[in-house]
């Protein structure tokens, strides 16, 4: 029986972008940000939302040979600047309030607070090209 | 910071239009957002989403437009403009395409909206409560008094 989970995998383009955007634009914290030479300099960076101590984002580089064949990396570095690589779902206790704050520091927003059969919710990208979704229950 | 691929301005195109559908938007406008020239763009944008700006802009123009068509009663020219179309004739004509019927008869084949609508309860327990005279007559009534 699987118990708990702990950190979602989010291809990014840049780590030192998506960590600036995840702190200092979304408001994370920072959990891990470890670099590992012997590993190719593998960077375990990891960020969370800081009222939820459980779960994190694994905010990590496409990587080239030996994990992905260069084909493979390209691919899926395309595949996430399209917006076709996942998303991620939050919840907000102020949809409209986050919505205006994340405008004004320059967040693209692919949907304006729209009010839906489940709540409010919004739509945005990280710079990468990630969906990121928030989500207010009535 | 590393270059961005160039996907990514492609992807900010489509979202300007998924966010902007409503207004009156020209394929220079969307073309900039991905900061290429409007030939180049509309290629490369088939290229790489396998449809024209022009068809995904109309499709999620039609998408929404059907959706007002089922949760609000605003007429089918209100919703036409609504979603950044301009001629009713060939806003007809294209849903039709997509949804093979009219917007009217659209409408139709869904349950009216007002049955749908998710009024807040605060604005019914103020507008559905009847006038008190209603009431008073009645127990009146009740009592055998005039």
């Amino acid at each position: 029986m699987l118990t708990q989970l702990t950190h979602v995998n989010v291809w990014v383009h840049d780590q030192d972008e998506a960590l600036e955007f995840y702190t200092k634009t979304l408001g994370m914290e920072v959990r891990d940000d470890v670099t590992i030479p012997e590993m190719g300099g593998f960077r375990w960076l990891t960020v969370a939302v800081p009222s939820q101590p459980g779960v994190a984002l694994a905010l990590l580089n496409v990587p080239g040979p030996p994990v992905f064949d260069e084909e493979t990396a390209s691919q899926v570095r395309s595949l996430v600047a399209k917006g076709a690589a996942g998303g991620l779902f939050f919840l907000s206790d102020d949809v409209q309030g986050t919505y205006e704050e994340l405008k004004q520091k320059g967040v693209e927003f692919s949907q304006e607070p729209t009010q839906q059969p489940y709540g409010l919710d919004a739509g945005f990208r990280d710079p990468s090209g990630n969906q990121i979704r928030m989500m207010q229950q009535p | 910071m590393k270059p961005l691929a160039p996907e990514r301005h492609l992807l900010r195109a489509k979202d300007l239009m998924d966010a902007r559908y409503a207004e009156p938007l020209d394929v220079a406008t969307i073309a900039r957002a991905a900061r290429l020239s409007p030939a180049h763009f509309s290629r490369e944008f088939r290229r790489e989403f396998g449809e024209t700006p022009h068809q995904y802009l109309l499709t999620r123009r039609l998408e929404r437009a059907a959706e007002l068509l089922r949760n609000t009663d605003r007429s089918v020219a209100e919703v036409c403009l609504m979603v950044g179309l301009r001629s009713v004739g060939s806003f007809t004509t294209s849903f039709g395409r997509v949804y093979g019927m009219t917007p009217t008869a659209y409408r139709a084949a869904h349950p009216p909206a007002a049955l749908r609508a998710r009024v807040p309860t605060c604005v019914l327990l103020a507008h559905a409560r009847p006038p008190s005279q209603q009431v008073s007559r009645r127990q009146a009534a009740a009592r055998g008094l005039p």
